[in-house]
């Protein structure tokens, strides 16, 4: 069964439509990744989810309930980890288990079976004021604190923004880790390649799902030959070049290789090479690549301008 | 991109206490060089990119930037260099054009110069038919694209950017990019930092920090050729966690 439905859900924000009309339903101990950029509609989703927010249109239904009307509910079994660090920075990382295990009825003690692989880490800091953690502490104490009173369904918007690439991989293996304890995740981030660590996706832009599948799906739902171009004489030059080029359907810098599409079906390895040495380039090297998803959301960004 | 140097640091230290936050970091920015600057959250990137732009005095060591000494110029330093960071503080109550030109005057650009480069800039980012909205109601990237132009404005030796795209969507990210490669092109060096390592492979060097010291120097390249891997994320990964490091 879906413990999160939701059929034509809108927000408005006055003007700004903040969400347009979604639909998607996400099932039982499932981790399920909300990707997109700032503006996508990540955490207005999120808060009408978690009843802090009302939608404007549609139905939304969280564990069965209604979030407008069973908010009560919902709140008692949901967990929350806003973006922006919400504890209380006087108290200490003890104290401030201890008021969110109070407020909900329970202990750390009675928690600590679900918290200890992630308290552990901080326990060290118990008497530390939380204002006064590093990045990462502050994370994992507000993890915990989301974690107290065993929720059925956790919500992390935005976990690892602005978190170094380690740290983020190491923030990933705990939300994997919380799976062993039937706990549904939904969470955003606007890295692409975190989808590949969800079990399904969806790639949200501008208050639009663009798609959702399952990460292998999406990153394989390029609908063009896909090719990795790099010359001796740099990428700049090269995409200069490539935009002035006839045949050309789209190119973008990957890493130290720029990703490109051609307007031609057939094989254009040896044509495109042979054109790119007329003007001048050498060491040029043409593969035919996989797409991953930072390809597919580019592609379908562009389809939704259009 | 040539041998002059634009930036330099000996043994480049700031201690808080017992705390060294930077320690001992020597390294060089080459004129026209894209330099990224990364490291884990607390490795001592904000506190050198800060004795850097001439926000703050080091304990010891030596270093400086557009020919100038980070002890004892410090406000030279801010002259003649250009700085913006992801939450960049341009005005929402101004139109484009008026953040435009307050940024330029503070910078002391001459009225002459303020028309004159800021119209050429409008015009070159495509937004002439809008540098009169009010920044609050324009895209995040074209946010960006302005301040990014605002920092250069003063045509400085060097911009530092301060993860400049966090946030921001792969398109964008890569249009702010191409910004970037062009003022490179253009002789301006680029000092940045950033948490996406696709871009750090966009650098021609960087340098990873950890535990306040430099622990990766190199060309992308380089670095990956060192530590026998294929892609940047792993590099860091060695870097910051050590050779043997696993995820469990």
């Amino acid at each position: 069964m879906a413990v999160i439905e939701v059929k034509n859900l809108s927000k408005n924000y006055g003007e700004v439509e903040a969400l347009k009309s979604i639909s998607f339903e996400v099932n039982q101990n499932e981790i399920f990744g909300l990707i997109g950029p700032d503006g996508a509609g990540k955490s207005t989703l999120i808060r009408i989810l978690n009843s802090l927010i009302l939608a404007d249109k549609g139905e939304v239904s969280v564990m069965g309930k209604d979030p407008n009307k069973q908010y009560q509910y919902i709140r008692n079994h949901i967990g929350y980890m806003p973006g922006r660090f919400s504890l209380y920075e006087d108290l200490s990382v003890k104290e401030n288990l201890e008021f969110f295990a109070t407020i909900f009825g329970t202990t750390i003690k009675k928690s600590y079976n679900l918290i200890k692989d992630i308290y552990q880490q901080i326990e060290p800091f118990n008497d530390r004021k939380a204002g006064a953690l590093s990045g990462g502490m502050k994370q994992k104490l507000a993890l915990c604190a989301a974690l107290i009173h065993y929720p059925k369904v956790l919500f992390l918007d935005e976990p690892t923004t602005g978190v170094d690439p380690v740290s983020r991989k190491e923030f990933w293996q705990i939300i994997k880790g919380l799976h062993q304890h039937n706990i549904t995740i939904i969470v955003s981030t606007p890295y692409m390649d975190e989808a590949d660590l969800c079990d399904r996706v969806a790639l949200m832009n501008e208050g639009e799902i663009l798609r959702i599948d399952t990460p292998q799906n999406v990153a394989n739902s390029f609908d063009k030959p896909l090719y990795a171009l790099e010359a001796k004489e740099g990428n700049y030059k090269l995409i200069k070049a490539l935009r002035a080029y006839s045949f050309l359907d789209s190119v973008f810098p990957f890493g130290e290789k720029l990703h490109y599409t051609d307007k031609r079906e057939n094989d254009i390895k040896a044509e495109l090479k042979k054109h790119l040495t007329e003007e001048g380039f050498s060491d040029i090297s043409i593969e035919k690549i996989a797409s991953n998803t930072e390809d597919v959301f580019i592609r379908l960004m562009n389809n939704q301008k259009q | 991109m040539n041998s002059e140097k634009i930036i330099e640091t000996t043994k480049l230290t700031k201690a808080f206490g017992s705390f060294k936050a930077v320690n001992e970091i020597t390294f060089d920015v080459k004129k026209g060089e894209i330099f990224g600057f990364l490291g884990a959250n607390g490795a001592g990137k904000s506190t050198a990119m800060k004795m850097l732009t001439g926000l703050l005095s080091p304990t010891s060591g030596e270093a400086t930037v557009a020919g100038f000494d980070v002890f004892t110029q410090q406000e030279k330093i801010k002259k003649n260099i250009g700085y913006m960071s992801q939450k960049f503080s341009l005005y929402d109550d101004l139109s484009l054009l008026e953040n435009i030109k307050f940024f330029g005057g503070i910078y002391g650009l001459s009225k002459e110069q303020l028309n004159e480069r800021g119209t050429a800039m409008i015009e070159r980012l495509g937004l002439a038919d809008v540098s009169h909205k009010l920044l609050k109601e324009v895209p995040l990237g074209w946010k960006q694209k302005i301040a990014f132009s605002v920092a250069t404005l003063h045509q400085p030796k060097i911009v530092f950017l301060d993860e400049p795209t966090g946030g921001v969507d792969p398109i964008t990210r890569r249009q702010f990019w191409e910004m970037i490669y062009e003022a490179a092109d253009n002789g301006t060096t680029v000092f940045v930092t950033t948490h996406y390592m696709d871009e750090a492979e966009y650098c021609n060097r960087i340098s990873m920090m950890v535990d306040g010291r430099i622990a990766g120097y190199g060309s992308p390249k380089e670095l990956k050729a060192d530590f026998k891997t294929e892609n940047m994320d792993e590099v860091f990964v060695k870097i910051a966690r050590g050779e043997n490091y696993k995820l469990q």
